[in-house]
């Protein structure tokens, strides 16, 4: 018995130092739930691994909190998509060179049946004001992603303090919040990618996009190596370069989802 | 990763294709909760033996915090670890954050409690029936230990199996100090809740149910091991 426990707890200590990761060139990036989940690194990271031979480790949440993460110096660069608060991080000293990377777009995703009847409506500001007119179920983020800023800026811009039993804020990602929506049959902000790429759709559908007011950017921010020495800012500057490179753009038009391309090119 | 609509079969498919991508998850998975385990085991036993044998003011007190603690949310125990480890944090240096060591310190941080304070009952127990077998022999209660955690070996057993549940099951404490990382620190748990969240839902199912077999198999191995040895044992 004895020797039984000896050969498990070798067993066991070397299955935890066992073998560490080949690379040891790599950056973290902080980046949203909706660049990762839709599948976009799996699809440019290993060209730019193929290209610097340097790995990107992508840490995915809303855009709050990799925001955090990076004025915390936990990652080495960004790629995020609120742009008031990308330019804040960089004028507080926080992060540097922000770039514009690639865009797309949020959309107005509801139930078939449309109870608040948004489906036909011109701007988004509308779409918004009958939903809350109607006093349809409307899902909130309310995570303080960029997704959920959008969607609070628009609600400001129609004129409208939310509230009530219809307002549901979730506090959850943008898959988390579609999965949801699906169970109540409510309205929901979402980015384009995820939506593609979200399978659990029920009875939702796409309702409402196209608004010049539904445009979104997505920002790569470099953190600041003054404020953390242990950022990695030579590595971490090759992405940032590569992404708005002509080779990184194209990898980023190339990616698509069921034959739809997910995100667009928007380096200047 | 398949995927399908059934989740039955999507979990078949992943184990009877040994998916690359599950294969390293599966791995890590092991690795991270073993580990956090065996740290918590060596940590933990002794602690726990420790006040079971010895008085001193606010045992109490500590029996109750040890205790209490067997209850603490993987979020929170997450979010310690998190800002221990973050490069703004005091342990920020080892840039141990998002990597799968930060995710063996976190759970060992919820898994050791439940060692402790299982093995602290054990072996009260067995000191109430051999203490004055001990004594007469002239065994001091730092001896003892040894003895006693040897002779309470299977009910013991059950203690770290229970500390294992614990770490294979959670998803709020590697979460936070993994950050799901593809490839590096994705565990079970983790792949199944980002599965969900990407709306695939038989692919998370398919994914728990392999978690709940790995989970089987490794109770079913202490449960032999144990059996073999409580024959042995007589």
């Amino acid at each position: 018995m004895r020797r039984v426990f000896l050969v498990s707890l070798i067993l066991v200590v070397t299955l935890v130092l066992g073998p560490a990761k080949a690379s040891d060139q790599y950056i973290t990036l902080a980046s949203t739930t909706s660049t990762e989940q839709s599948g976009l690194f799996r699809h440019i990271v290993p060209t730019f691994r193929e290209a610097t031979g340097i790995d990107v480790r992508v840490v995915a949440v809303g855009t709050g909190q990799a925001l955090n993460i990076g004025r915390r110096g936990d990652a080495d660069a960004l790629l995020v998509h609120d742009r008031l608060a990308e330019e804040r991080f960089v004028d507080d000293g926080y992060g540097l060179d922000r770039r514009d990377v690639m865009y797309n777009d949020f959309i107005l995703i509801g139930p078939e049946s449309d109870p608040a009847d948004v489906a036909g409506v011109d701007s988004v500001l509308d779409a918004f004001r009958r939903i809350a007119g109607a006093g349809a179920s409307f899902a909130s983020r309310g995570d303080d992603s960029g997704t959920h800023r959008k969607e609070r800026q628009i609600w400001s811009e129609a004129g409208i303090e939310p509230a009530g039993r219809w307002y549901r804020e979730l506090g959850s990602g943008m898959g988390a919040a579609l999965n949801t929506a699906a169970g109540m049959d409510a309205y929901v902000l979402a980015d384009r990618a995820s939506w593609l790429s979200f399978r659990n759709r029920q009875e939702l559908t796409l309702l409402h996009e196209g608004d010049d007011a539904l445009f979104n950017p997505y920002g790569s921010i470099l953190v600041h190596p003054d404020r953390h020495r242990s950022v990695k800012a030579d590595l971490a500057r090759q992405w940032h370069e590569w992404l708005v490179s002509e080779e990184g753009q194209k990898a980023i038009a190339s990616f698509k989802v069921r034959d739809e391309q997910l995100f667009f090119p928007y380096a200047q | 990763m398949p995927s399908g609509d059934n989740a039955f079969m999507t979990a078949l498919q992943l184990i009877v294709g040994l998916d690359q991508t599950l294969v390293g998850i599966v791995l890590l998975s092991l690795q991270v909760s073993l580990g956090a385990v065996a740290i918590a085991a060596v940590l933990g036993l002794p602690l726990g033996a420790a006040i079971a044998l010895w008085r001193f003011p606010g045992r109490g007190l500590l029996i109750t915090l040890l205790n209490a603690f067997m209850g603490l949310p993987p979020v929170v125990a997450g979010l310690m670890v998190y800002l221990m480890l973050s490069r703004a944090g005091p342990l920020g240096s080892f840039g141990l954050l998002f990597t799968p060591t930060a995710m063996v310190i976190a759970q060992c941080l919820l898994v050791l409690p439940i060692i402790a304070a299982l093995c602290r009952q054990v072996v009260e127990d067995l000191w109430q029936e051999y203490e004055e077998q001990l004594r007469s022999l002239g065994t001091s209660r730092g001896r003892a230990i040894p003895t006693l955690l040897w002779d309470g070996r299977f009910s013991l057993l059950t203690a770290v199996l229970a500390g294992f549940g614990r770490a294979s099951a959670e998803v709020g404490a590697v979460l936070i100090v993994g950050g799901n990382i593809d490839g590096v620190t994705r565990v079970m748990t983790t792949a199944i809740a980002l599965e969900t969240s990407r709306g695939d839902l038989p692919l998370a199912l398919g994914l728990g149910i392999v978690l709940m077999l790995l989970v089987a198999l490794v109770n079913g191995a202490a449960y032999l091991v144990g059996e073999s040895a409580r024959r042995r044992a007589g």
